[in-house]
């Protein structure tokens, strides 16, 4: 067997998989976006930028257009709450994580062993562990009745905090273990030289540990935001009909909804969105920062 | 004189951070050993959830599905990261090596409700019915990616010393993979593995978007469920797949410590 067979017969399979479920399929999603919607669910292929007015506009009885700010909120509340997350696991995972650096070698490893294990857990175990505590007459709100703290409380479900705390925690150990990957390999004498300077602790977190740990933070950021803009389980579960992000929004298009080139349309958006960050994170990166 | 790397709230905050960590899933197993119907109205340890859940049939289906497809995936999805990783870390003069890394990784890049979209659309026009293999494919599509990183990361660490002085002793190429280079990379190969299958084991977004009768994998038939309302049954189903994960991390942990030991 020649190499050249190996090399190209090695990597065949792959880009034949990725070309044939994901590069082709996209393509036909975008071509979907500009389709018009079948009468029987699905939809008729054509060329109108209808869906995308659609996100804009509303048609009323006489076909006029009018502006609607309901879909625009939700792609504002998407990107919100996911950039909301990512600060939240940020500002959570740099004192865990440095924590954990500072302990020796055997306590090191079960507790980065600790972070990991609940990422094991199924995901849809963990959003519902969620709905048990924060539901109407749920644990919390039993908790701080009997502590006297309320009386009566509206339901904690349901709401852009219940969306935001099942996020972060679905997403936290993404954010933690690069985090602990670069602070880990930060040298403790750059510590003690910042104090040696007079530098107080908070000085010597601010400008010695956070700039060490960046290259951590970035890479944790993408880990956590990207799949927060496409979450589907948390809006569906924690946030409800009221509090929708894109990814239910995209969800019930293709389910109940039915309206397939609207759904596309907004999965157009969401990849242009997500692009879009990633792009700006390649180019704000430094060359020394590693990429993985 | 002080520690001055130790800041002073940062334990008790990594205490509580644990707690917040394992609390939830605390709560879960609490009260799937209430016997009362109402989830949080505890009123005595009973194990009748767990008999209810065992005998379940529909969840049965639902695990048996899962595992044939998140099987059938992890060994299609592995093959074809080790093939992929072997020619882009190990090959010589390649030809767009970067753009093949990329596009082993291409599920990583986008949020997966767009791939499950895309999928969706894509067997809709071909008119795939079979609703399994519409699973398998995608399943494999999106766990490759998760079974190459491990992969490449041992053959990166790894000198090709061993690799070259077989070759030296006229060994074959499939020789010198089966008895030099595959023992050598087997930990990472597992662990590229052992992700893919839970990755699949997990996966919601696309099962939901592909499922349709007969083809109802774990976490759609929970979610399903948790849509009638939250039930003890519903949280010794949890438990019960909270075990299964902590031992297949513990075993992957364990294994992928002894096979470092080793190496």
């Amino acid at each position: 067997m020649k190499p050249t067979d190996f090399r190209i017969w090695g990597l065949a399979p792959a880009w034949v998989i990725m070309a044939l479920t994901l590069v082709v399929p996209i393509g036909i999603v975008i071509l979907v976006s500009f389709a018009s919607r079948g009468a029987y669910g699905g939809f008729d292929w054509g060329f109108s930028p209808a869906s995308y007015a659609q996100i804009l506009f509303e048609e009323d009885w006489d076909g006029n257009l009018a502006f609607t700010p309901q879909y625009l909120s939700i792609i504002g509340r998407t990107l919100w709450l996911a950039g909301l997350t990512t600060a939240i696991c940020a500002a959570l995972a740099l004192p865990a994580a440095y924590t954990i650096a500072q302990a020796g070698g055997r306590a090191k490893a079960v507790l980065i062993y600790l972070v990991t294990l609940p990422f094991w857990v199924s995901m849809i175990v963990r959003v519902y562990a969620w709905i048990i505590i924060l539901g109407n007459d749920g644990v919390l709100e039993k908790t701080l009745r009997s502590l006297g703290l309320v009386t009566d409380i509206d339901s904690l479900l349901f709401t852009n905090g219940a969306m935001l705390t099942g996020l972060v925690y679905s997403y936290i150990p993404l954010m933690i273990l690069p985090v602990f990957a670069s602070i880990e390999k930060l040298d403790p004498a750059l510590i003690e030289a910042s104090h040696d300077l007079y530098g107080s602790r908070f000085t010597t977190a601010r400008r010695v540990i956070l700039p060490l740990a960046m290259p951590g933070l970035m890479a944790g950021a993408i880990l956590v935001f990207v799949p927060c803009l496409g979450a589907v389980l948390e809006p569906i579960l924690l946030g409800g009909g009221k509090a929708m992000l894109m990814g239910n929004l995209i969800q019930t298009q293709f389910g109940g909804g039915r309206n397939w080139p609207f759904g596309a349309a907004i999965a157009v958006v969401l990849m242009v969105l997500v692009m879009i960050f990633l792009m700006v994170n390649a180019l704000r990166a430094r060359p020394e920062v590693p990429h993985d | 004189m002080t520690d001055v790397k130790r800041y002073p709230f940062a334990r008790s905050f990594t205490a509580l951070f644990f707690l917040y960590l394992y609390l939830p899933i605390g709560v879960v197993i609490f009260f799937s050993f209430n016997e009362n119907r109402l989830v949080s109205v505890w009123t005595g340890f009973s194990l009748k959830w767990y008999d209810s859940a065992l005998a379940n049939r529909a969840l049965m289906d639902a695990v048996k599905i899962s595992l044939t497809v998140a099987s059938i995936a992890t060994v299609l999805a592995t093959s074809v990261a080790l093939m992929a990783a072997l020619v882009i870390v190990r090959g010589r003069d390649v030809k767009f090596r970067r753009l093949s890394e990329t596009v082993v990784n291409l599920p990583l890049l986008l949020p997966e409700i767009v791939l499950a979209v895309a999928v969706l659309i894509l067997f809709s026009q071909l008119g795939l019915q079979n609703g399994m293999a519409k699973l398998i494919i995608a399943h494999t599509a999106f766990c490759i990616p998760f079974a190459f990183l491990p992969i490449r990361a041992r053959l990166q660490g790894m000198e090709p010393d061993f690799e070259e002085a077989a070759q030296d002793l006229y060994a074959t190429p499939w020789t010198t993979f089966r008895r030099v280079t595959f023992p050598l990379i087997a930990p990472g190969v597992f662990a590229g593995a052992m992700l893919a299958f839970v990755i699949s084991m997990d996966d919601f977004i696309t099962s939901n978007m592909l499922n349709s009768g007969g083809s109802t994998t774990l976490p759609v038939y929970i979610f399903g469920l948790i849509k009638q309302g939250t039930t003890p049954e519903l949280n010794a189903i949890s438990t019960l797949i909270v075990l299964g994960s902590l031992i297949l991390a513990t075993t992957a942990l364990i294994l992928t410590f002894r096979s470092e030991k080793r190496a």
